[in-house]
């Protein structure tokens, strides 16, 4: 049942490959673009790299591969993480899924893509794609993890969202058709809540020409490229910032957590002491699942949409917000946000008043790039 | 006739030595002794245990109580020895079927200790709500069809910690199938969720009742042997003890008990009941930090031999930092190599040519009497000079790690390479350095309570029901550990909320304590 499709388009012939092998230096990447959230990746690695074993090398697709014939669906993993480290995904889940989407859809899938690169959701459909024969789009819908269903690229850009599916462990398959991203969200949690607390969920059927400036391109190969540099390189924080274009905005000592749940979310602070070459210098960094601003002498260095991580010092190992603790040695990570996040569209949706801080959007920019 | 009998024996069983003290009511340490652990494990308890009573002399009759400490069931995982073949079922298919069972397990130890495995119908979502019907014919049909090739049964169903009924429900449809004799390992007695780790954990846990039911016979035998009229204990990982029929059905329980015992002892000796206790070895230091005479544990999944599993383990620090880690002459960097025992041999301080840890120590000031170093060069003694402040940086940061930020808390030191520890450690409360500290390990099992842990999870409106449900279910099991009915107390409550639940949902976590009901006289003060 191929595509014609295969044979004519440039994805026959350019197409890269994911295998096995880059499925630990994808997620250790993804990790890093979790900006302190986006769920921990370590089972999600795992089940990934048995996935592409098992059923072999996943082609992944530029923007500039997809063809006419080609149509590609984000994908993501729904719900309470403390849900889903007990009630796992069933084999067939993702397969009803995308059967469903494409019954909707009137058309065949021949590609996924993640909704969001940060964190295990960034890692997961490369396993799905081996297991259901499909492509991988590089590129997903945040270029980092965020916590609403609103903030991603395809509703900045204005791209409709036609409908969603939903599939749970069960079996039980639900297609929404709602107004916008927000009723969206609503329906797809209570959805969610009926399905025992998490589902996967596939949204934002995208061609070549829809794809084009409404994702954020190149992600999944950027975040294999930064975890290898992080697995392989002598001293990590560097190599990783070099392939992030990022700068290293303090090295140091956590002195100070500050931290609650709220709602479902983390919410709180941490600060760092400068050591070494950073002795006497103190940051804070708040967040709310993910990092969000980080603070200097009253100065804002960095905040939301632009991208903020919290790495080990010597591991360079991302450390997600619900796992700080005092006494640690880390790195704080900076780097500029796509584009499409600093347009009006995108810092309403995701700039820091979206998350609750009466700060105006300062576009970061790399002090250290020569 | 003695009426007083206020003394206990602690035993350490550790892969290198067997220890063995006995501690009288006031918590001295009245006889003590360390003899080499034999193969078949009795060797080294019959020596240790004899050791003692020889010190005591006519006071033998003064021991009430022998506890002990072993190591034996990590080491049994580690080395892939006497472990059993288990049938695994796990309930709640289709859920949870794109994970296999044993994922990420080493191949020759899952080959070792899987029989099979089948994934079938059953299980409850977070709510309570059922996944699917429960599979009776196929759980019978699986064990049939594995033709008895098994040693016992392990059962895992998702979300059982909250929705305990059907584990209980197959444990008795197995025994009715194949009989009483067959035992059956349910997960929500293992650990809390996170399906893989407590699936893992369960499996582990059924593979070492072979191991464990070897060293409780043996504890038995000796005591027998010696004509004690004792009562006997397992320690477990949390610094509380459990009886040996219990250890024998939950033996994962004592896996990372040297550690707790060692903390625990350590800090006993030296008089805190809140401390940071780091125990530095010849490869590893090993810290871990005591809060109201318990050592903390951690929540985080960890590797035992290679496989993750999410059961409570106390919150230990490693640091390949150690009396033999190798420094590097040239550049002074340090580790991760180390000499390991043949530190008599290779270090410079005993002739050999290794530059270590121990060797940077004697070059400060801090020697070993009767050695002494040979002349070095001066880029010698600068690398050596480095990777001594190293070693001191490191351990800084892993004081600073535990101490969460309190600089007041004592720091105690033991363990051979305890020289690496300055006295003015920056970010470390005063440093302790308690006598009998070689031995330590074995009077953490002397001092031990009967403990026991229960988790609920609940409308957040019925959160005091809860709580007091699972106290009363943490209470039942530390009684049921050997605790004294009248003096059990709940030591810890844990709550955490749940979300994407249909109603505000949460989970609280409770432990019960406290001494043993079989003492004459009250135990030392923790």
């Amino acid at each position: 049942m191929a595509s014609p499709s295969l044979t004519s388009s440039p994805s026959a012939r350019t197409a890269a490959h994911v295998t096995a092998d880059d499925i630990a230096a994808l997620a250790a990447g993804a990790a890093i673009f979790g900006t302190g959230g986006g769920g921990a990746v370590y089972t999600s690695q795992q089940i990934t790299e048995r996935a592409i074993r098992e059923h072999g090398p996943v082609r992944l697709l530029s923007l500039d591969d997809l063809g006419p014939d080609d149509a590609v669906i984000m994908m993501s993993g729904i719900g309470a993480p403390t849900v889903g480290i007990e009630m796992l995904a069933s084999t067939d889940q993702v397969e009803t899924l995308l059967r469903e989407a494409e019954r909707v859809a009137g058309r065949r899938i021949t590609a996924i893509m993640p909704a969001e690169i940060g964190g295990s959701n960034g890692v997961s459909p490369a396993g799905w794609a081996a297991r259901l024969g499909v492509a991988l789009l590089d590129a997903d819908g945040m270029g980092r993890a965020f916590p609403e269903a609103t903030m991603i690229s395809t509703n900045v850009a204005g791209v409709p969202c036609a409908f969603a599916v939903l599939s749970d462990v069960v079996g039980n398959v639900v297609t929404l058709r709602t107004v916008d991203l927000g009723w969206l969200e609503r329906h797809a949690r209570a959805v969610t809540v009926a399905a025992g607390g998490i589902c996967l969920g596939a949204h934002y059927l995208l061609t070549a020409e829809t794809a084009r400036g409404a994702v954020i391109p190149s992600t999944v190969s950027t975040a294999i490229r930064v975890g290898r540099a992080l697995l392989e390189a002598s001293d990590p924080v560097p190599a990783i910032a070099a392939e992030l274009d990022a700068d290293v905005l303090i090295s140091g000592k956590v002195v100070d957590v500050s931290r609650r749940t709220e709602g479902g979310f983390v919410r709180g602070s941490i600060t760092i002491a400068g050591i070494g070459d950073d002795r006497g210098r103190l940051q804070r960094v708040e967040l709310r699942n993910e990092n969000l601003v980080v603070l200097e002498d009253g100065e804002v260095l960095a905040t939301v949409p632009d991208l903020i991580t919290v790495v080990d010092l010597e591991t360079g190992h991302a450390i997600s917000t619900e796992m700080l603790r005092y006494g640690q040695r880390v790195s704080v990570l900076a780097w500029a946000c796509d584009p499409l996040w600093r347009t009006e569209r995108g810092l309403e949706l995701a700039g820091p008043r979206a998350f609750g801080y009466d700060l105006p959007y300062v576009p970061f920019e790399r002090k250290d790039a020569r | 006739m003695s009426a007083v009998r206020d003394l206990s024996i602690g035993v350490d069983v550790g892969g290198t030595n067997t220890d063995a003290v006995v501690v009288d009511a006031t918590g001295s340490v009245i006889a003590w002794t360390k003899q080499p652990t034999t193969e078949d494990v009795i060797g080294g308890i019959r020596a240790g245990i004899g050791a003692v009573l020889d010190q005591l002399g006519e006071d033998r009759d003064r021991v009430s109580r022998v506890m002990l400490g072993t190591t034996h069931a990590t080491n049994a995982i580690v080395a892939r020895r006497g472990l059993d073949r288990v049938a695994l079922v796990r309930l709640g298919a289709p859920a949870a079927t794109e994970w296999p069972p044993l994922t990420g397990w080493p191949a020759d130890l899952s080959e070792r200790v899987l029989a099979g495995a089948a994934m079938l119908g059953g299980g409850h979502m977070v709510d309570g709500t059922p996944i699917s019907p429960l599979d009776r014919d196929g759980i019978r049909r699986f064990l049939d069809g594995l033709g008895g090739a098994f040693d016992s049964v392990a059962v895992c169903g998702i979300f059982s910690p909250s929705s305990p009924e059907q584990e209980r429900e197959v444990e008795q449809l197995v025994h009715d199938h194949l009989g009483t004799g067959t035992p059956v390992f349910l997960s929500q007695e293992i650990g809390p969720d996170g399906l893989l780790e407590r699936e893992n954990a369960t499996v582990l846990n059924a593979a070492l009742r072979g191991v464990a039911s070897d060293v409780t016979r043996a504890l038995v035998d000796v005591v027998a042997e010696k004509g004690l009229d004792v009562a006997t204990f397992f320690a477990q990982n949390d610094g509380t003890l459990m009886s040996l029929d219990y250890a024998v059905r939950y033996p994962v329980l004592t896996i990372g008990s040297g550690p707790a015992n060692s903390i625990r002892g350590a800090a006993f000796l030296s008089g805190a009941a809140n401390a940071i206790v780091v125990d530095v070895g010849g490869t590893t230091s090993d810290l871990g930090v005591l809060v109201d005479g318990f050592p903390r544990e951690s929540t985080l999944p960890r590797d035992i031999g290679g496989v993750r599993t999410n059961f409570r383990m106390p919150d230990i620090l490693s640091l390949g930092i150690g009396g033999g880690t190798v420094i590097d002459p040239r550049t002074g960097a340090v580790g991760p190599r180390s000499v390991g025992y043949r530190i008599a041999q290779e270090a410079l301080l005993f002739g050999g040519s290794t530059p270590t840890l121990t060797d940077a120590a004697a070059a400060a000031g801090y020697g070993i009497a009767g050695r002494s170093l040979p002349p070095l060069t001066a880029g010698r003694r600068d690398a050596l000079a480095a990777g001594l402040a190293r070693a001191h940086e490191r351990i800084e940061e892993a004081v600073e790690r535990l101490s969460l930020g309190r600089v007041d808390l004592p720091l105690v030191v033991v363990g051979g390479g305890a020289m690496l520890v300055p006295d003015d450690l920056p970010g470390a409360g005063p440093v302790l350095r308690p006598d009998r500290a070689e031995v330590a390990n074995a009077v953490g099992a002397a001092i031990s309570l009967a403990g026991g842990r229960a988790d609920q999870i609940s409308d957040a409106e019925d959160r005091d029901a809860a709580i007091a449900a699972a106290s009363e279910a943490a209470i039942a099991k530390a009684i049921q550990a050997g605790a004294d009915p009248l003096a059990v107390e709940i030591v810890d409550v844990l709550e955490t909320s749940l979300s994407y639940t249909a109603r505000p949902t949460i989970k609280v976590s409770v432990k019960a304590a406290g001494p043993l009901s079989h003492l004459a006289a009250p135990l030392p003060a923790r």
